[in-house]
């Protein structure tokens, strides 16, 4: 395999940011590590992932739909699209390059959602392989194996050098594009790094969570179950779990009077909140209990009753480190599945 | 780029039409003349005034109809206060059409149909009605069975009757809820009066109003031997895409805008009642 000497990873890097935009895990000052566009002198983080999911590159927080210019009683209807440009993720973990292919299926099937799509075409996502899973990790639970991270290249770390290994066509461009940086490296390390990766792996505390009890043919057994109101209890619908989840892809469309015409923009929205589906005549979610269901049965039951068996979720376990009353799919799916 | 259907087209509201107190009936073309968009009875299109709002409105009027579109909408909300100040002229954006349709050259084709409104709950009916009507040889017996709060609050009432009752091939039949002067039809409620006019049940439903019409309604129905696989009925909750992406009109897993609106009662049944 193809391989660098991680003592020349920046010089790769500020190579491949001279010709395009490149993004990596950094530390934020505060210490929490977050993607940012790449500058000569930023370090990768030493974190396992980003505090937030690598969802932004594809399903930004917020963005503009369309504009709008009114007069009289004219309205004009600028489509304010535009091709975007190339640009490189490196440094993804399989749970979020995973959630990627979970978002195509809502946002690419028809009718296609050109904002993300334009956006998806012109990213090439690079993995990296996870060494030291960490005790909030549940990936394998959804079928995916962090030391086989998936994306257009999949990058290995044995400890003195990165490996890598193009998976798309996309990916085979960029690894032919920093030839000059590569060598021909030998694997052995690297085996022995996946092998202790995969026990830890086994050991960890949610190794045997498991999502035989669920799918889409769970809706009546679990829709009803007098579960809900014991866990939704304490529940109060901040919707963190929402906007950290790289998985979660509910939207808001608004407009906004900026004085000078209307912007018609797009942001994050979350089926925690009271007003996500208020109507002039009335809620058919008025309580918490119906709100907090309704994220878990999309994710466990009605996602995979849509998308052939696929679940909503990745096992990045993001939600469990960041919810603040420590609430999270793990102890839903324990919960309902305890008869 | 290939066109989205988040980006609105425009439509000009060439007539509009004061229904009842709180309803008005809004005709909207493309600038350049003729409808925005084809679509068939059931199916809905997403409105808006920019900088006020969008919502989901069913089309009132039939495909059959090659000159425009039209949709009732009752003054219930911000926006639908800004469409109801709008005078003729306007200019709304307009995207769709959305949804399934009722079966109209489905399982409706070849049927004795009964059609049951109440109130607003007769604008996304009166697209299929007038579909019927102009496809008249496809269909057997039509029905329809309309009620509202006073006679005032009839919508269409003009066209009921001087189109619908002159029309020999359909029967129609009208209540309000309580008596009123210059009012010597029907009093009572629209599922009361449905029993007593105890209609065929070799007949296919089409039913639409407010949740608790329409909850008694198909109680009433099953009272009078007929099954939920007989009966259609099409549903409303918040929307902000249209095609199933933004997560919040789902039933279960199906998503109203995109797998409904239309549903019949035996499929209505198989999700979690929460709508």
């Amino acid at each position: 395999m193809q391989k660098i000497s991680k003592s020349r990873l920046y010089e790769l890097f500020d190579a491949v940011a001279a010709k395009q935009d490149l993004y990596i895990p950094t530390d934020r000052e505060e210490g929490a590590a977050e993607y940012k566009k790449y500058e000569s002198g930023m370090k990768l983080t030493k974190e396992l992932n980003t505090v937030r999911s690598a969802k932004d590159f594809f399903f930004p927080q917020t963005e503009n739909l369309a504009e709008f210019r009114l007069e009289g009683k004219n309205i004009e209807v600028k489509d304010i699209r535009e091709e975007c440009d190339d640009f490189v993720i490196f440094g993804v973990r399989a749970c979020d390059a995973k959630s990627f292919t979970i978002l195509d299926k809502v946002f690419l099937c028809e009718p296609v959602d050109s904002f993300y799509k334009n956006r998806r075409d012109h990213g090439t996502v690079i993995t990296m392989a996870c060494t030291r899973p960490a005790e909030t990790c549940f990936c394998k639970t959804f079928g995916i194996d962090p030391t086989v991270p998936g994306g257009d290249v999949s990058c290995f770390d044995d400890g003195e050098n990165i490996f890598f290994l193009a998976n798309t066509e996309k990916g085979e461009k960029f690894v032919e594009s920093i030839s000059a940086f590569l060598e021909d490296g030998d694997t052995d390390k690297l085996m022995e790094v996946q092998t202790r990766a995969r026990e830890i792996m086994g050991k960890l505390p949610l190794a045997n969570l498991s999502t035989g009890n669920f799918g889409g043919d769970k809706l009546n057994e679990y829709f009803n179950s007098d579960k809900w109101a014991e866990l939704s209890e304490a529940c109060i619908g901040c919707g963190t779990c929402t906007f950290v989840c790289p998985t979660c892809q509910c939207y808001d469309i608004k407009d906004f009077n900026t004085g000078h015409g209307i912007k018609r923009f797009r942001c994050w929205d979350s089926c925690m909140y009271s007003d996500f589906t208020k109507m002039a005549h009335g809620n058919p979610r008025l309580t918490q209990l119906e709100r907090f269901r309704q994220r878990f049965m999309h994710k466990l039951v009605y996602f995979p009753a849509n998308n052939d068996g696929e679940f909503g979720c990745v096992g990045c376990g993001r939600c469990l480190a960041k919810c603040p009353i420590s609430m999270n799919i793990v102890k839903v799916m324990k919960a309902l599945e305890a008869k | 780029m290939n066109n989205d259907t988040l980006i609105p087209k425009i439509g000009v509201v060439t007539d509009i039409r004061q229904d009842t107190p709180d309803v008005k009936t809004f005709r909207v073309v493309a600038p350049e003349g003729g409808k925005v968009f084809e679509h068939m009875p059931g199916q809905c299109a997403m409105l808006s005034i920019p900088g006020v709002g969008e919502a989901m409105f069913s089309i009132t009027s039939s495909p059959t109809n090659k000159e425009f579109m039209e949709f009732s909408i009752k003054k219930c909300g911000c926006l639908t206060e800004w469409l109801h100040a709008m005078e003729v002229g306007q200019q709304i954006t307009i995207r769709g059409p959305y949804g399934n349709a009722f079966p109209v050259e489905g399982d409706l084709r070849g049927k004795d149909l009964l059609f049951i409104a109440g109130g607003i709950g007769l604008a996304p009916l009166r697209s299929v009605i007038n579909y019927v009507r102009d496809n008249r040889a496809n269909y057997g017996d039509v029905q329809v069975i309309y009620g509202s709060r006073s006679k005032d609050d009839l919508v269409d009432y003009q066209e009921i009757i001087d189109e619908w009752m002159a029309d020999p091939n359909i029967e129609v039949n009208l209540t309000i809820d309580n008596a009123q002067e210059g009012w010597d039809g029907h009093v009572g409620f629209v599922p009361n009066y449905v029993k007593e006019l105890a209609p065929s049940t070799s007949k296919t439903v089409l039913v639409c109003g407010p949740p608790i019409m329409i909850k008694f309604t198909l109680a009433g129905l099953k009272e009078l031997g007929f099954t939920e696989t007989q009966v259609y009925t099409t549903m409303e909750l918040r929307m902000k895409c249209g095609v199933g992406k933004c997560g919040r009109c789902n039933i279960g897993n199906k998503y109203v805008c995109k797998d409904g609106p239309v549903f019949r009662f035996d499929q209505l049944g198989e999700l979690p009642d929460e709508y």
